[in-house]
């Protein structure tokens, strides 16, 4: 991390000819370095046509939704592959936001140069389609249907409100943040485990989520109804604003919740959740727990244990109490054995928005936009080091760009190097892109090869 | 005839009295008289009835079980094999152009044919499985003793999961996931690396998905078929019974509203207090009072209100006038409106949307954040009795409507309180948010019955 003084160097970021320049904000105080959002008005416009213009890695984004595809030489390749997937984009003007659905591009340059001309506030992308979505209207009687698109998963913390208390909407602290590491590790272990895909893509959704690509052929190609049922796999957590009970077993928990519950759930919910959130000290809170209870005696009972004496470690103590009274002998009733179970679920089982799951054409925002509300880059999280990631510490727009003023003299045309962008980048390659980018092509070669064969033996009978 | 001869083999067969269960591969070339026609499409149409009114009220599996089991022999079974085989036949290509016509009644049918299937097809022997897995072509791999012995804990504990009160299966076979979505919708198999292992008693769900497959691709067939000759053909035979036991059994469709033709926007308000089921009426209400609702919501109200007479243009006042008071009208025109026009049919595929039935409403799956749904079905007993307190149901009316709930009639006890709230009996039973409001309308209007409404309130 440079951290000399910035200096306004020229030919990078243009002088704003009103206001302030955004970039001396914080040149006299280095340790509070993170601007956290972009200053108000046409400045974020400025800022992004920077951004655009030097640091967004248009190539890897290409790299990655060509498939293997772009490499025009290979007889195998289908070159009309990148340029049937549907973009779409946000656009901010003074007052109005216009909504550009179904832009499509057939390579990486026309994909950089539109981009770059208009600027959007967001890039969100779509499914792939029987032909290029631009042309759609031409194909409607044909058919214009989408045919491939990543397996997503939205997760958003806001789902979560009902039971976490230290934040609420749109805000998020260390606090509840580890529900979301909770919700990538749970997903990415069954994802891989379960379902064996291997090409995962994590991505922080720039204010308070994170985002889900899985990118294997075999997820790409899943039918609404296969995706649907993914969708309900994870769905543990269920019922509207008006049942009580959102998590129900009937029997001892399947392998797979059984693995969540284990390895990350209980001991997150007991070791930090109920002293964060402090779910026993308070009334109201450890009455929500108790209502999943379905018994009257028990409820009865620790509540009035409970009334009004406060104790040392009270959060623990009282979540033993329960535990002790559930389990032992005497309560031991079919109703009340999976209770504990239940109420660890509902308080830290991954919410996923279902409805972006299920569907094949649901727009998703592109990795490596920036939210325009807190000005920070999309980038991409590494699921073996989630507990790692700090969603207050991921680069903004502003202090990208003073990075690369306070950088400039460095002798290379590479900008993103001279930015902490470049760390989310080189992740995102050779973590990412690199294993994914090797089996396409590998994937794309047994193809060729059977279809090779196959009209060999045709010929041959 | 392919499938006539090598069933009636099968039956002869006798093996263990094992009915026989065609997959309705192609159309026989029967002589069938236009009564037996009929007949046999009513006869059907019943088990297919009975079949979606018990789904919709929750029956477990097993009742499921007894009542297909029940069905099928009341309305469909014949002494001899050949002549109930003949029926079934006959019966379900007779439906299948009965209820090829509309999305909304090929969807019916396909799901009321399969789960008739699936309840059917649990009933064969294990041979008479095999030939069946057999004629669809399913060939999966049995997993191997050793393979077993590895994975057996957690081939168990999965079974377990879903309350399998059965001895453990011990065959299991071991399928890509693709090809079973409702068990692992379910999580009803043990997923490894991409494989489903599923136990031998639940390889009625591979099955089904190959069989409701073929019956979706062959009704969309049928359909064109219709359109492009049959239709046509036999404008004067054939064609006029279709049609009048699509209108006769599937109930009104609500897509177009009728009788009270239209109502206007200033009236709502009111309407909804009056004549709204509770299901829409908690919608508005929530509606009012977060001035958003998530898709699901949108969707049974929005429809619901295009049934009951609002017209587009009143339908975007309305929705505009609450949404952007959280979202801004900016927000609404972009991201909503374009959805209110569609379900209008004014956009994309241009489908005039039906509203959601009761079933619909009552299958459905609300999540966190989501108002949707049938209250009856989807609320706490406390936030139940609270809604209908707030209705003014009470006493007497209150207990007998949470009786209907506990034992999951839920149609009953929405039909229980239209009874309490209008003093009025409903004989018909509401099987129809739109249907409950036209009831509703009917008897405000009458202003008698409005009159002993007010003294016995």
């Amino acid at each position: 991390m440079a951290s000399i003084a910035a200096c306004s160097s020229p030919g990078i970021v243009p002088k704003q000819e009103h206001g302030e320049d955004p970039m001396q904000i914080d040149s006299n105080a280095p340790e509070q370095r993170h601007i956290n959002r972009v200053p108000e008005g046409l400045l974020l416009t400025d800022y992004l046509r920077i951004y655009y213009g030097k640091l967004f890695p248009y190539m890897d984004m290409f790299k990655w939704l060509s498939y293997g595809n772009a490499d025009g030489k290979h007889p195998g390749c289908d070159s009309s592959y990148f340029g049937r997937r549907e973009f779409s984009f946000t656009i901010k003007s003074d007052r109005d936001e216009i909504y550009l659905r179904f832009q499509s591009f057939s390579n990486a340059s026309e994909m950089e140069s539109a981009i770059k001309a208009k600027c959007p506030t967001k890039i969100d992308i779509g499914a792939v389609y029987t032909v290029d979505p631009a042309k759609r209207h031409a194909y409607a009687q044909s058919g214009f249907s989408p045919v491939e698109r990543e397996l997503i998963f939205d997760i958003d913390i806001t789902d979560y409100d009902d039971v976490r208390y230290c934040c609420s909407g749109a805000d998020i602290c260390s606090d509840c943040w580890p529900l979301m590491t909770i919700a990538i590790k749970v997903i990415d272990t069954a994802l891989r485990e379960d379902f064996g895909f291997n090409h995962i893509l994590w991505v922080f959704s720039g204010r308070r989520g994170v985002h889900c690509w899985v990118c294997d052929s075999r997820a790409r190609r899943l039918s609404k109804e296969q995706r649907s049922a993914i969708a309900d796999y994870f769905n543990v957590y269920k019922g509207g604003e008006n049942s009580l009970k959102k998590v129900t077993f009937s029997g001892p928990l399947h392998p797979s919740l059984a693995r969540a519950y284990t390895d990350v759930l209980k001991h997150y919910f007991e070791e930090k959740w109920i002293s964060t959130q402090k779910l026993f000290e308070h009334e109201e809170r450890f009455h929500k727990i108790l209502q999943l209870i379905p018994d009257e005696s028990v409820v009865s009972e620790l509540a009035g244990k409970w009334q009004g004496s406060r104790l040392e470690h009270v959060n623990s103590v009282r979540w033993d109490q329960l535990k002790h009274m559930l389990q032992s002998g005497s309560k031991k009733t079919q109703g009340l054995r999976r209770c504990i179970e239940e109420i660890v679920f509902s308080y830290t089982y991954p919410r996923i928005d279902i409805q972006v799951t299920k569907g094949m054409n649901h727009l998703l925002k592109a990795p490596f936009c920036v939210h325009p509300g807190t000005g920070r880059v999309c980038v991409p999280i590494d699921p073996n080091n989630c507990e790692q990631f700090d969603p207050t510490s991921v680069p903004t727009l502003a202090q990208l760009l003073e990075e690369l003023n306070a950088n400039a003299s460095i002798g290379t045309d590479n900008y993103m190097e001279k930015t902490s962008l470049g760390l989310s980048v080189n992740f995102f390659r050779t973590s990412f892109l690199e294993p994914l980018f090797k089996t396409c092509k590998e994937e794309l070669e047994s193809a060729y090869n059977t279809k090779i064969q196959q009209s060999k033996d045709s010929l041959n009978w | 005839m392919e499938i006539v001869r090598s069933q009636r083999r099968n039956g002869s067969d006798g093996s263990a009295g094992a009915a026989s269960l065609p997959l309705y591969k192609s159309a026989p070339s029967l002589e069938v008289r236009l009564e037996e026609f009929e007949r046999c499409a009513i006869d059907r149409l019943r088990v297919l009835k009975a079949i979606s009114d018990g789904l919709s009220r929750g029956k477990k599996p097993e009742e499921m079980d007894n009542l297909v089991g029940e069905l099928w022999r009341a309305n469909m079974k014949h002494q001899d094999v050949d002549e109930t085989l003949r029926k079934d036949i006959i019966s379900h290509f007779a439906l299948r152009l009965v209820y090829c016509r509309e999305e909304e009644m090929r969807r019916w049918f396909l799901s009321m044919e399969t789960t008739l299937f699936r309840y059917r097809f649990r009933l064969q022997n294990a041979e008479a499985q095999k030939s069946i897995m057999n004629e669809l072509q399913l060939q999966y791999n049995v997993l191997s003793h050793a393979e077993y012995e590895t994975l057996k804990d957690k081939l168990i504990q999965a079974a377990r999961s879903v309350n399998s009160t059965s001895n453990p299966e011990t065959v299991f076979y071991k399928v890509p996931f693709e090809d079973v979505p409702d068990l692992v919708a379910g999580r009803r198999v043990f997923l490894l690396k991409g494989f489903a292992f599923v136990p031998r008693n639940q390889v009625v769900s591979l099955v089904c998905t190959i069989f409701r497959s073929n019956i979706s691709k062959a009704l969309a067939l049928t359909n064109r078929k219709w359109r492009a000759t049959i239709h046509d053909q036999e404008k004067d035979r054939l064609a006029p019974i279709v049609e009048a036991l699509g209108n006769s059994y599937l109930g009104p469709d609500y897509s177009q509203p009728r009788e009270c033709a239209e109502i206007s926007l200033k009236d709502i308000n009111q309407l909804a207090s009056s004549s709204f089921p509770l299901c829409m009426r908690h919608l508005f209400g929530k509606l009012k009072e977060d001035h958003h609702l998530k898709h699901g919501g949108r969707m049974q109200l929005g429809l619901f209100l295009k049934g009951v007479g609002l017209k587009l243009e009143d339908a975007l006042a309305f929705w505009r006038a609450e949404f952007s008071q959280k979202v801004g009208a900016e927000r609404f025109d972009k991201e909503y409106a374009y959805s209110i026009r569609h379900n209008y049919g004014k956009e994309g595929k241009r489908t005039d949307y039906t509203p959601y039935s009761c079933q619909k409403i009552i299958m459905s799956t609300p999540s966190t954040g989501d108002h949707h749904g049938c209250p009856f079905r989807h609320f706490s007993e406390e936030n139940l009795r609270a809604a209908l307190n707030k209705m003014g149901v009470g006493g007497r009316a209150m207990d007998d409507i949470m009786d209907k709930v506990r034992n999951r009639h839920y149609q009953l006890a929405c039909t229980l309180t239209f009874e309490a709230t209008h003093a009025a009996s409903c004989e018909t039973g509401i099987n129809h948010p739109n249907q409950y409001f036209v009831e509703s309308r009917k008897i405000f209007q009458s202003k008698i019955l409005v009159r002993m409404l007010i003294t016995i309130v």
